[in-house]
């Protein structure tokens, strides 16, 4: 279980990968074995992709070396490293919608004969494939004309047949129901059984243990560890992966039993297919309710459903005991909701605008076309709520991506104060800030919360949660799977909630952790 | 059946039910004179559609084609009347100037990454302003090659003409079928139509790929310069002007979707035939301004892009069976 695996397949010795300032990866190994399913698990940014794509040619590392069948090998690009046995089926089906199943297997490589294609052939060919894969379909039909799932086999089919050493599955069953997700395990199986390495990436930790033999887990562009997955369970996995050792408490004795004001938004039965289960929740004045998960549970799904960005298909929503109709995040707003986004540049911030435009503009969305803001009430509105949370800029006309990320997402949070909301949602606040904002930005959750805000937080950082929820929602599958409350609002059973072990005592974890 | 072949179906449908309906009103048209003469005067045309629905099928477009045409007929005047070169001498110089041509923007669509329209709408009036730089009058043809090939014809049952320039198209739409359903080049065509990205990374050599479909595209318009030149016996910077619209017309009509990857080279055939029907329609009827042939052709067209919308989209797609188990 070294970095120097004897029988490694393909191999990664202290792979670093630098964008920029960010190492993405820092002195990574990782080694597959012919034969076995390696799973690689992390959250966002935790450097998975990246180290799929080191391994599969489309980067090169900045240090380290890719080793195959223990000779280092450097490849150009991923057909490079097709050709040299390494194959890469992605999350979307990358194949051709518009051609037949026989010509996605053989494309770039139909046998001809006098410059012909020997279409017969292929398609006899692309049959008795297809057919080891459990696949008995008529080859000439349009690869579009078939499910996704058999869509994926054929991908799959395809890079075994070019590559045929090691098959990398990057999230191949994000888009299959339940039924095919084990047909792709039994294939996925069957190309174990006769000698292929497999990387298995996905976020499902249940398929991890349903499928892989040995999980490698990522955080921060580190690898944390290698395990046989007959050794750990799922909360040694969740733990790994989020970090937080259970020993630890930041949670400030009394908040979660402080006393709140009166309900100021009720979601009862908030659900849309496929996207999130429903799920009932109250929220009072002065109140954080935080929200963990995985990356993937639904936890921004959530959020979107509440902020009306998406469009619920069944339950209600009542703002201050009455009845509201939220089909669009005017709606919302309207309803006295704000919604800061996980990715701000994305979603959030208005880059070019200054500080000042990009404060008051929700409330100027709010007012309407008809009643501008004039000059001098902007600059008081901007100067008021930049003091308010201490926003560090030189002056309020600097285009507002001149700012620290942790600025930025103050001038976001400007911004929906400035509209005197009665409800606020914050997906990852503290996502890329720099970790010595990210005190201030729970401090300053805190204080809207003392203020009599009511607060909806989503995040990956376990204490930070704990720092400032008053109760908990854990996320799961798309379904809200525990609300803590009380003494339960710690790091250790949140982990246990997402990894979906029987509810402990918490005295009883106590005695479990390290 | 096969996605593409319905559009197919449906244009050969509508072409025999045209051709039925004119002949039930013009009998005459039901003879293979007509025929004949059907196949001559749209040989151009149809040997510029059959490098079009390359070009389209992998997801681009080709507006350089009807001046590619235009200076072709120039060129092959000023080397045959100036130059005193053999024209079968001048026709060879011509098909590798369009090659060459072709080539070039192909070259400038996948490495400059700039978009096929902009591209070829540049080549067409750099071909356009070539063709009238080198001659801003039409130049007549006087060779005896050009009067042999003129008399030369096929006899056909009925008494009809399959001239030189009928039996050339015939011919190219022959190999054009060949190329693009039986070769991996013309495999790599659809592949770049279906999904540029998956084709990349399915190891299909794009640029490659790219800059031959415009060779060739530029070189069948070169072609269909030679045979407007054996057809008029005349050069001039003005000839086929919008002929690359005609071009796309028939492509469309002929069941290729504009935005790639679904077609067949057969059906741009039939897209020729229905629009050189509605143009002999026209002259048999003798009442009719020939202006009612574009009238009639964009409601086909129109009709067309309807047609291909439901066949391909609103269709509801038909999901097979997941598992035979």
């Amino acid at each position: 279980m070294t970095a120097q695996d004897a029988e490694a397949l393909l191999e990664a010795r202290g792979i670093v990968k630098i964008f920029g300032q960010h190492r993405a990866l820092d002195d990574v190994s990782f080694a597959l074995r012919a034969g076995e399913v390696h799973a690689l698990l992390g959250e966002n940014g935790a450097g998975k992709s990246t180290l799929i794509k080191i391994l599969t040619g489309a980067y090169r590392p900045d240090g380290g070396e890719v080793r195959l069948q223990g000779a280092p090998v450097s490849f150009r690009d991923p057909l490079h490293a097709q050709s040299h046995g390494i194959g890469t089926v992605y999350q979307e089906v990358n194949l051709l919608p518009n051609r037949s199943v026989a010509e996605n297997l053989f494309l770039g490589h139909q046998p001809t004969r006098w410059g012909l294609v020997r279409r017969k052939e292929i398609e006899a060919r692309a049959r008795n494939i297809l057919v080891t894969y459990g696949l008995d379909i008529d080859v000439r039909e349009e690869l579009s004309s078939f499910s996704v799932a058999v869509q994926q086999i054929v991908a799959i089919a395809r890079a075994v047949e070019l590559s045929g050493k090691v098959l990398v599955l990057d999230e191949p069953t994000a888009s299959l129901d339940r039924n095919e997700v084990d047909r792709l395990f039994d294939v996925i199986r069957s190309l174990k059984a006769r000698g292929l390495g497999i990387i298995f990436i996905t976020h499902f930790l249940d398929q991890v243990f349903a499928l892989a033999d040995r999980v490698t887990i990522l955080r921060n562009g580190r690898k944390i560890a290698t395990h046989a997955l007959t050794e750990v369970n799922t909360t040694d996995v969740v733990r790994m992966m989020l970090g937080k050792d259970v020993a630890f408490d930041h949670h400030l004795t009394g908040l979660a039993g402080a006393t709140h004001g009166a309900p100021c938004v009720r979601f009862a039965g908030l659900g849309r297919k496929g996207s999130v289960a429903p799920f009932t929740l109250d929220v009072h004045e002065g109140e954080v309710v935080g929200v963990a998960g995985l990356l993937g549970s639904g936890r921004t799904e959530m959020a979107r459903l509440m902020f009306g960005i998406d469009l619920a298909d069944s339950g209600q929503i009542t703002v201050d005991g009455k009845p509201a109709t939220i089909r669009n995040p005017a709606q919302a707003v309207a309803a006295g909701f704000g919604f800061c986004p996980e990715d701000r540049k994305l979603d959030g911030i208005f880059g070019e605008l200054s500080v000042r435009e990009n404060i008051i503009i929700a409330l100027q969305a709010k007012l309407g076309w008809f009643r501008a803001l004039n000059r001098e009430d902007q600059i008081d509105l901007a100067g008021r709520y930049a003091d308010a949370l201490d926003i560090r800029a030189a002056n309020h006309d600097m285009p507002v991506k001149l700012l620290s990320g942790g600025n930025q997402q103050k001038v976001i949070l400007a911004r929906w104060l400035a509209i005197d909301p009665s409800f606020l949602i914050l997906d990852e606040p503290t996502r890329g800030i720099d970790v010595g904002a990210h005190a201030e930005i729970v401090r300053t959750i805190n204080r809207l919360r003392e203020e009599g805000l009511g607060l909806f937080v989503i995040s990956s950082e376990l204490d930070e949660v704990v720092a400032y929820s008053n109760r908990v929602v854990v996320m799961r599958d798309r379904q809200m799977v525990a609300e803590l409350t009380g003494a339960d609002v710690a790091p250790d059973r949140i982990v246990q909630a997402i990894a979906g072990t029987p509810v402990l005592p918490v005295s009883a974890v106590a005695e479990v952790a390290p | 059946m096969n996605r593409s072949l319905r559009p197919l179906v449906a244009t050969a449908a509508i072409f025999l039910l045209a051709y039925m309906v004119a002949v039930a009103q013009f009998p005459a048209m039901a003879s293979t004179r007509v025929l004949g003469n059907f196949l001559t005067d749209n040989a151009f045309l149809g040997i510029a559609a059959v490098g079009m629905t390359f070009v389209i099928l992998s997801g681009g477009i080709d507006l350089s084609v009807g001046a590619v045409i235009g200076f072709t007929t120039v060129l092959i005047a000023v080397l045959v009347m100036w130059a005193g070169l053999h024209p079968l001498l001048a026709f060879a110089i011509a098909l590798i100037v369009a090659a060459l041509f072709g080539a070039g923007m192909g070259a400038a669509i996948y490495y400059l990454r700039v978009p096929s329209f902009i591209v070829t709408l540049a080549g067409m009036f750099l071909a356009r302003g070539a063709a009238s730089v080198l001659s801003p009058d039409s130049i007549g043809i006087k060779h005896s090659f050009y009067t042999t090939v003129s008399k030369s014809y096929l006899l056909m049952p009925g008494g009809g003409r399959l001239s030189v320039v009928g039996i050339m198209m015939l011919l190219v739409f022959l190999a054009g079928i060949v190329i693009a359903h039986r070769t991996r080049f013309g495999s790599y065509v659809y592949a770049l139509g279906g999904s540029e990205t998956s084709a990349a990374l399915m190891g299909v050599p794009v640029a490659r790929t790219t800059i031959l479909i415009y060779t060739l595209s530029s070189t069948l318009a070169g072609l269909a310069g030679v045979v407007f030149s054996l057809y008029t016996s005349a050069g001039y910077s003005l000839n086929a002007l919008g002929v690359e619209l005609d071009a796309i017309a028939a492509v469309v009509i002929g069941g290729t979707l504009l935005t790639g990857g679904y077609g067949l080279v057969a059906g741009t055939f039939i897209g020729v035939m229905l629009q050189g029907l509605v143009q002999t329609y026209i002259v048999f009827d003798g009442t009719l301004s020939s202006w009612w042939t574009k009238i009639v052709i964009g409601a086909l067209l129109f009709m067309f892009i309807l047609l291909q919308r439901l066949l391909h989209s609103a269709a509801p797609r038909r999901r097979k069976r997941l598992w035979t188990a």
